[in-house]
């Protein structure tokens, strides 16, 4: 089949359970155009170089060629995932202050107690001998909790977060065929009364801080200032649904991947200290962020043969640099001792992701708790129903029982 | 036919610090099972030495905290306190200053380098009057910058020099720095970036004079009062950090027959040491500061680094090796990459900046505090420094190891307006206090480079 469908066939419902052997097409041609005037991008090496290339734009509104998202969206500005240096760097180092080094080293570690706590009541309310959804019983629940606490969002109002981000995840959908025009006007809402609530809620903390981080970044102010209210609400929004959806993808993953694995799982719960390492290799072989849709050459770029014109949308499927052979010896093997893993699951360079610390984290303790349970479980169904978007790719729901 | 694997026997590995302890632990990783021994000259376990002009001399962290983190276990006889004062290599026996013999069938010499001295021997006894190498250094000087000194005069305005009057400035002490070439770090980086590096100095209240020399230390009873400039000026200082650069520790191989001299222990890539010849030698190899060893990517001359990162890289390419037979053997090809962090700023380099004849900015702008400037010789990029912007030297590491065109094509995100290169003005080391912590010593291995006797 021609490689300018590619993506097309990349991101139809049908090849979600098992996108992989598209990928190792992808690999097969290096960078390749689409049919829109897009490019792919599948091998390590080359998607590790664009992402340390300063001529590679996260911006969208400097892309010359439009692509299936639409033309930017709205009124609102991007978070600095969508920014570049210099403005990405000033604000990614404003939200770190709260967050991690070098100003707050013990943030993430702090919640190590907490992340306990809230995986274990979860499991503890399994009922047994009972089906279970591993994503809405325990996956799902778990980073959303968290990532509220640390932001300092009350629970109460923690389901309009869900329908809010629902929408604007299916934003980033960028599935080619379809007629976006709807999907994006929800998005755009959805984005901006996240925006407006986080913005009222932070509010209401400058002059009371609350030990969380909005608090924090409403009320300190650093040597190169503080985020204005544009700002604040583009980064708390940006924040929440990092911390949303994709955490959730892992640890359903880390469950789906470890049954269909025995002997991996075996060798976990005879060594537990093996789970960082394990981790690691998840991020690699089952990513939750499949593809970073959203850059964009300023220079004519050479890659692997192919010119990439300036200003065209580019595509770098991580997922498939991660399964790439020339880097990783048979990369189609879940290895949880794998050594010298440097996945591209969180991605890399300036971008890299700000959460990793505490998705970390979130993850290792999750997969913990559930381990002395896993021995009993057997998947209900295999492969599971998946989401639709195929960039933070991950079962919908994971249904898992006693085996008998 | 599969090469024999060496995993058995005695090796010797002099110099018991970053070098010396990371290779002892590749050689156990990689199967070796024999004796391993271990000498070190200074009493304590390996400790790591980039913090001691960071946050030792702050206060923050104690001279005794910084201990190296052990990868494993390594299994080893460790002989420390103790220096080896020669080399049998008929015999194959290192001499230890005890007057023990330790026989060996492959040997490590990473003997690092020490700091040098000031040339007046009677003024560097002077109570006040430091250099810092050690541990030991660092601690005696941090207890004197804990008592509130009136004025410091750091001698050299290298990394280690500059690193020492930042810390000063930041702990409120005032601070002379003198430095004999045109601006600080000017050795390692070049002109343009000097003058950002002095204009850094000033505005952080460094009273900063360059080209100038120290001409005396002055004393009273055996306490160090102030120094004489070649300008004719002087001050008073009570405390003065000799920051002169350093010195390769070879002499206790003077008379082994390597190719071992003030510019360091000449190796091949393999880091196999060699003779006074020119010839190889396969059972006596070389790793960290004390190498010197030929670059493909700087047209095979041999460089020497004072280089953290250089010593971890080599030190586990020439454990491998000695562990390896014939085709199994590696390559040290890792492009060198040094950091320091200096009034508030991280700066980073990769790659050879004094291998170079022009240089351009690439990306920020000294303004900002934050850049990142590309250098180039004779059309490829060679090296690239970041200020405060160190995750984008991964993709000038690319273009370096791809010998890519110079200057590099616009486009960058955040790149200034488009400027012409300018020459990247790198000095004679002889114009210079601060050695180069970068030395281009030539192509010849057998070649014992006289010393440039630089300052003072
Ligand atoms: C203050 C300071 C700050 C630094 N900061 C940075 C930085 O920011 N970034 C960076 O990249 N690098 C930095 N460096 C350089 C880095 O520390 C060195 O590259 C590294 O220590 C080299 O390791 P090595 O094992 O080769 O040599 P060394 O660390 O010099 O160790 C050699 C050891 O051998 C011992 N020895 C010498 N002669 C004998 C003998 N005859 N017998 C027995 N033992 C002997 C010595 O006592 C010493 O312990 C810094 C160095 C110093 C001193
Ligand atoms: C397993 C879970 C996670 C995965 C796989 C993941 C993956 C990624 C990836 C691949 C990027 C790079 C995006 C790009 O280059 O365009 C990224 C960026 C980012 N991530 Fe994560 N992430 C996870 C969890 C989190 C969490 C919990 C948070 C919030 C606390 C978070 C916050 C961010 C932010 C703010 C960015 C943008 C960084 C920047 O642009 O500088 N992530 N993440």
């Amino acid at each position: 089949m021609s490689t300018e469908t590619l993506f097309r066939r990349i991101a139809d419902y049908a090849s979600r359970a098992d996108p992989y052997p598209l990928y190792a097409e992808l690999r097969e041609h290096g960078a390749v155009r689409q049919d829109d005037g897009s490019y792919l991008v599948g091998t390590y090496d080359e998607i590790a170089a664009l992402l340390h290339d300063p001529r590679i734009s996260s911006d969208r509104r400097r892309r010359t060629v439009p692509d299936a998202l639409g033309p930017g969206q709205d009124d609102v500005p991007p978070a600095f995932i969508g920014l570049d240096d210099p403005e990405h760097d000033r604000l990614r180092r404003l939200a770190m202050r709260p967050f991690g080094p070098p100003h707050s080293p013990g943030r993430v570690d702090a919640l190590r107690g907490e992340i306990t706590r809230i995986a274990g009541e979860l499991a503890d309310g399994f009922a047994d001998g009972k089906r279970i959804d591993v994503v809405d019983d325990f996956a799902y629940p778990l980073p959303v909790t968290v990532i509220c606490r640390l932001l300092g969002v009350p629970s109460e109002d923690e389901p309009r977060f869900r329908t809010w981000s629902d929408s604007i995840v299916a934003g980033f959908d960028a599935t080619p065929d379809e007629d976006p025009e709807q999907r994006l006007r929800s998005a755009t809402e959805a984005r901006r009364a996240m925006a407006l609530y986080l913005g009222e809620l932070a509010e209401s903390r400058r002059g009371h801080p609350t030990g969380d981080m909005l608090s924090a970044l409403v009320n300190d102010e650093g040597p190169e200032g503080s985020l204005n209210p544009i700002e604040l609400m583009t980064t708390s929004v940006l924040l929440l649904i990092a911390g949303h959806e994709t955490t959730v993808n892992l640890i359903t993953n880390g469950v789906l991947t470890l049954l269909r694995h025995p002997d991996a799982l075996a060798r976990l719960r005879d060594d537990p200290a093996l789970m960082p390492q394990a981790v690691e290799e998840l991020l690699r072989y089952e990513p939750p962020v499949q593809m970073l849709p959203q850059r964009t050459p300023l220079a004519d770029i050479e890659v692997s043969g192919v010119t990439i014109p300036q200003g065209a949308p580019l595509i770098l499927v991580l997922a498939s640099g991660n399964r790439d052979p020339l880097r990783f010896a048979e990369p189609d093997r879940f290895d949880i001792t794998r050594p010298d893993n440097q996945h591209l699951g969180f991605g890399s360079g300036i971008h890299s992701c700000f959460g990793a610390p505490l998705a970390r984290l979130e993850t290792q303790i999750a997969l913990t708790t559930l381990l002395p349970r896993l021995g009993d479980l057997r998947l209900v169904e295999d492969p599971p129903p998946y989401r639709t978007n195929q960039v933070l790719r991950g079962p919908r729901h994971l249904l898992v029982e006693a085996a008998g | 036919m599969p090469a024999e694997p060496r995993s058995d026997g005695r090796i010797v590995i002099v110099g018991a610090s970053l070098a010396g302890l990371r290779a002892a632990e590749t050689l156990r990783d990689e199967g070796f099972r024999g004796e391993l021994t271990l000498v070190g000259e200074e009493p304590h376990p390996p400790y790591d030495r980039p913090p001691l002009t960071k946050q030792v001399l702050l206060g923050r962290v104690r001279a005794d905290d910084v201990g190296l983190p052990r990868r494993r276990a390594v299994e080893a006889h460790w002989k420390l306190g103790v220096r080896a004062s020669g080399l049998d290599p008929d015999g194959k026996k290192v001499l230890l200053a005890n007057g023990e013999h330790l026989p060996f069938d492959r040997l490590l010499i990473a003997t690092g380098t020490r700091a040098r001295p000031w040339p007046d021997a009677d003024a560097a006894r002077l109570d006040g009057v430091f250099t810092v190498r050690t541990r030991d250094d660092a601690s005696r000087l941090a207890e004197r910058f804990d008592a509130g000194p009136r004025r410091v005069l750091v001698i050299g305005a290298g990394f280690t020099g500059s690193e020492i009057a930042s810390v000063c400035r930041e702990r409120g002490i005032e601070v002379t720095v003198a430095e004999r070439g045109p601006a600080p770090l000017v050795g390692a980086l070049g002109g343009a970036l000097g003058t950002f590096a002095a204009r850094l100095q000033r505005a952080h209240g460094v009273d900063l004079r360059c080209g100038v020399t120290v001409t005396a230390l002055k004393g009273d009873g055996g306490r160090l009062t102030g120094a004489e400039f070649s300008d004719g000026s002087r001050i008073d200082a009570d405390v003065a950090v000799i920051a002169l650069g350093a010195v390769r520790n070879t002499e206790w191989l003077a008379d082994s027959g390597l190719a071992a001299g003030p510019r360091g222990v000449a190796c091949d890539a393999g880091c196999r040491a060699f003779d006074m010849y020119g010839i190889v030698t396969d059972d006596i190899f070389v790793a960290g500061d004390v190498a010197r060893f030929p670059h493909p990517l700087f047209e095979y001359q041999m460089l020497s680094l004072e280089h953290w990162g250089n010593a971890v890289a080599q030190a586990e390419v020439a454990a491998h090796n000695m562990i390896s037979a014939g085709p199994h053997r590696r390559p040290h090809l890792a492009v060198p990459v040094f950091w320091s962090s200096q009034f508030g700023l991280n700066i980073k380099s990769v790659g050879v900046p004094t291998f170079s004849d022009q240089v351009v900015l690439a990306q920020g702008s000294p303004e900002e505090g934050r850049l990142v400037a590309v250098y180039g010789y004779r059309g490829r990029v060679t090296a690239a420094v970041s200020v405060n912007r160190a995750k984008w030297l991964e993709h000038y590491r690319r273009m370096i190891e791809t010998a890519a065109p110079f200057p590099p094509g616009p486009g960058a995100a955040d790149g200034p307006e488009p400027a012409a290169p300018v020459p990247s003005d790198v000095p004679d080391p002889k114009v210079l206090s601060h050695g180069p912590t970068v030395a281009l010593t030539g192509h010849l291995p057998d070649r014992r480079l006289t010393l440039v006797r630089p300052g003072g």
